[in-house]
């Protein structure tokens, strides 16, 4: 018997939570935003596995659209931390604290 | 005439007021004109409609609430009639006096605008055809004669004036709407019409007496404050401080009659609750007097006119109560005639000696002003009730109607009579007689032609007025006939008391300096002023003070800032959970999903 | 050896190196470091799909995502010349809370998914799966692919202006 749905899945679901613990434990916004696309790339994987499972091409053609957009906001958001990297001299989340009260 | 003409009676003055505060504030002459063009048309009108006869026009329907209309709807009935001519004309002509008496005042335009909305209201008032449109003319009527008292506003005691008498009316006005409501309540209709063929087809005879008393004293309260009588009078004195063509106005035509006639016309409602009638007789009974006595040591000459105005009223609203109506209408005429007569001829001395109003640096001013004078002593005659002019006759009218009721009134209105025939001598003695006391008084000169033909007109209506008939079309025709037969007693005892009070006020003030009777609490009004001042006014700033406290502690600290300061203190407390940064948030809004996610399995 | 057991063996080696390397963009000192794992991270993620047999999306992973994102990442860090990680690390408390979430997360979708547990692998895919990919892509959704390539251009423009000196206020943000 060969790896079933839910090892597949467990990958995807591990993935997913390494990002998340990254997203909240990491300081460099640098870090955090890799950590972000790993949790993006968790999500695509499990779409890809509940589209070859359910046999059903459309989940993939929907993930097409997901790494698309996702490769647009990785733009987008590295240019804004070029932007911000500029003004405050510092990728350090923490002292990107501005608007905090 | 076609009856929708009638329309143009309250068209034509709005429209020119309208058209004088928009358009023509800055064309003095233009105004004045329109103004007097809109009068004179109006009372065209009015006459060409009595003596044509035609019928009042359709009612339009104004305002709907399911299945109760409000109509705009005009009564004309032979009480509406007179008094619609009456207004109609003395307003005309003071119009005309206008033009000269504010030939040289700057804010012309302005006066004649409010003049206009002061015909259109009390026009209104004579021909509304339901107590709604009644209400919305009486208030009209209060803010043109707010604007108009309050003319010279820029002098304190103008402003003061006109506040005064708007506040003194509104308090009759509250109990004026509590008695509509109440008509309302009990009858569910507010039209003339209606509520007379519910009336008379005993709606009200197996009511109790209190809930129709009090009715009956609700608009009768209204009255008590438009026609200024006791104790809501005091603000009709002070009214002097508007020009004297407004003084004239409201004395006459207009806005104080609109009083008296309202109880005319809703005394088919009144005259159910014989207590009400009882109370509304001795109110009038107790202000002619209080007035009459007050006016005798009045030093200022509209004054004297002004309580002789509240005197007289007193008498009409007596003679409503005593259930004579059609005295008090009669009397009302008269006096509309001969009153603005005497605040015309008052505005002519005026306005020759330049804004001199004291009496007693008046005198001589027989000769200087000849016309004047034996215009103002036609008025005055007429006033104090000289046999033959028209004031005699109705003032008899109401002698009469208290005579057949056997009430002690008589007794007080012949006094009252005695004190009018005396002060008005005074007067006119003071004013006129004797020499100069002033310079500008020796060097007075008689008036423009302008002034001086109203006053020839009017003089001539205080003559004549008596016998024109007024009084049988009032009566109606079968009343008039049986009127003629009355007795001799009550004629006699009118001369009397009047030929007493011409020689007592004669031989008093003959050739004097100064006024020989001390009265100084009469001087002073009977203090009413003073004890308003110190109880109705002292309250009302006491409460004023204890609200203001109460705004600015309970209200402003407690509840406004309070809540503020709550709100505040709780978002200082909670602001920890807001400094966390972004990965704190990014912990949370997980933990947030954890939570959620975990309940969802074990759910 | 039959072909379960290769597969066996595939899928554990693809899943503990996607895993372990996500492992390591977490704990990775170093920014470059980072990087690097997360390209071979979405490498082996990427080989996971090959044996589902999505090859096509397999290929775009790779292409996309380890080529031209990760290569963005990098060229980023090295623009800003940005060096290991200075100050303080998270508390212990810190990373117990974090630990604790995720470990809820884990329990919650174990209980959720274990029903999905044997069954074995997914059922062969069509001989002509691209084709139909392509069918899908190109003709049944081909207006999101334009809209998509709308945004891609609006990308572009939106990254160079917020990338100009000046930021995205011009030459008035100059200081």
């Amino acid at each position: 018997m060969s790896p079933g749905l839910l090892h597949y899945l467990a990958v995807s679901g591990l993935i997913f939570l390494i990002g998340l613990a990254g997203v909240v434990v990491r300081r460099n916004i640098i870090v955090v935003y890799m950590c972000l696309e790993l949790m993006l790339a968790a999500g695509v994987l499990a779409m890809v596995v509940f589209s070859r499972f359910l046999g059903q091409t459309d989940g993939q053609v929907f993930v097409f659209f997901i790494i698309t957009v996702a490769a647009a906001e990785v733009a987008v958001g590295l240019a804004l931390i070029v932007a911000l990297f500029r003004a405050r001299r510092t990728t350090r989340l923490d002292e990107l604290n501005t608007l905090r009260f | 005439m076609p009856g929708a003409l009638w329309w143009l009676l309250l068209l034509l003055p709005i429209g020119s007021a309208l058209l004088i505060t928009a358009v023509l504030r800055p064309y003095r002459v233009a105004s004045a004109a329109v103004s007097v063009f809109s009068a004179g048309a109006c009372f065209m009108l009015a006459v060409w409609g009595v003596a044509s006869g035609a019928a009042a026009p359709e009612p339009v329907a104004w305002l709907r609430a399911s299945d109760w209309v409000v109509m705009v709807a005009m009564m004309l009935d032979p009480l509406a009639e007179v008094m619609l001519l009456v207004v109609t004309g003395v307003g005309f002509v003071i119009h005309v006096f206008s033009l000269g008496y504010m030939s040289d005042d700057p804010g012309r335009s302005r006066f004649f605008g409010g003049l206009s909305l002061f015909m259109f209201s009390m026009t209104g008032i004579v021909v509304s055809g339901n107590l709604v449109m009644t209400f919305i003319f009486w208030e009209l009527v209060g803010v043109s004669s707010y604007l108009l008292i309050g003319f010279w506003f820029e002098r304190p005691s103008a402003a003061a004036a006109a506040n005064k008498a708007f506040i003194v009316n509104r308090i009759g006005d509250f109990g004026f709407l509590l008695g509509i409501l109440a008509v309302w309540g009990t009858l569910g209709d507010l039209g003339f019409g209606p509520l007379r063929a519910k009336i008379e087809a005993g709606a009200l005879d197996t009511a109790p007496w209190l809930p129709v008393f009090l009715m009956a004293l609700g608009l009768f309260c209204g009255a008590v404050g438009k026609s200024a009588q006791v104790p809501l009078h005091v603000w009709l004195p002070d009214a002097m401080e508007g020009p004297t063509p407004v003084s004239a106005l409201i004395h006459a035509a207009t806005m104080v009659a609109a009083g008296v006639y309202f109880l005319c016309r809703v005394f088919f409602l009144i005259e159910m609750s014989v207590p009400a009638l009882d109370v509304i007789a001795w109110t009038g009974g107790a202000t002619a007097l209080v007035a009459a006595l007050i006016a005798v040591r009045q030093d200022d000459i509209k004054r004297v006119l002004a309580y002789s105005t509240v005197s007289q009223l007193g008498y009409m609203v007596m003679a409503v109560g005593l259930a004579a109506p059609a005295a008090a209408m009669f009397h009302l005429c008269t006096h509309a005639f001969f009153k603005a007569l005497l605040f015309l001829a008052a505005g002519s001395v005026i306005h020759a000696l330049h804004h001199q109003q004291d009496i007693w640096k008046m005198g001589g001013l027989r000769t200087a002003m000849p016309v004047t004078f034996w215009t103002f002593a036609a008025g005055a005659l007429a006033l104090a009730g000289c046999p033959g002019l028209s004031g005699f006759f109705s003032k008899e009218a109401i002698l009469e109607a208290a005579h057949e009721t056997a009430s002690p009134l008589l007794w007080l209105g012949l006094l009252t009579a005695f004190l009018t025939a005396f002060y008005m001598s005074r007067l006119a003695m003071v004013a006129f007689f004797g020499e100069g006391r002033e310079r500008r008084a020796r060097e007075a000169k008689e008036s423009p032609a302008v002034m001086v033909v109203p006053l020839v007109v009017l003089a001539v209506l205080s003559v004549v007025g008596g016998g024109l008939g007024i009084y049988g079309v009032l009566r109606g025709e079968a009343a008039a006939a049986d009127a003629e037969g009355h007795g001799w007693l009550v004629p006699a005892l009118s001369f009397l008391v009047f030929a007493a009070g011409v020689g007592t006020g004669a031989w008093l003030y003959r050739d004097r300096e100064r006024d020989p009777l001390r009265l100084g609490a009469l001087r002073d009004k009977l203090y009413f002023d003073e004890v308003y001042g110190a109880t109705v006014v002292a309250a009302n700033g006491r409460l004023a003070q204890f609200w203001d406290w109460f705004d600015h502690f309970v209200i402003s600290s407690l509840f406004v800032r309070g809540t503020g300061l709550v709100a505040g203190g709780v978002g200082n407390a909670c602001r920890f959970l807001q400094g966390v940064g972004a990965s704190g948030y990014a912990f949370l809004f997980a933990a947030g999903a954890a939570l959620l996610l975990l309940w969802a399995a074990v759910r | 050896m039959d072909a379960t057991f290769f597969e066996w063996v595939l899928f554990w080696t693809l899943a503990v190196g996607a895993v372990g390397f996500a492992l390591l963009v977490v704990a990775g000192r170093s920014p470059v470091s980072s990087a690097l794992s997360l390209a071979c991270s979405m490498v082996f993620g990427a080989g996971l799909m090959v044996q589902l047999r999505a090859y096509f999306i397999a290929a775009v992973q790779v292409l996309v995502y380890a080529g031209a994102v990760i290569v963005l990442f990098l060229f980023i860090i090295m623009l800003m010349d940005l060096r290991a990680e200075v100050g303080r690390r998270r508390g212990a408390l810190g990373l117990l809370a974090v630990a604790v979430v995720c470990v809820s997360m884990a329990v919650a979708g174990w209980r959720a998914l274990a029903p999905l547990a044997g069954g074995g692998g997914p059922p062969p895919a069509a001989p002509d799966e691209v084709r139909q990919f392509g069918r899908l892509l190109f003709a049944d959704n081909v207006l999101p692919l334009e809209v998509t390539g709308v945004l891609l251009l609006v990308v572009m423009v939106g990254v160079v202006v917020l990338c100009r000196p000046g930021g995205a206020d011009g030459e008035r943000g100059r200081p």
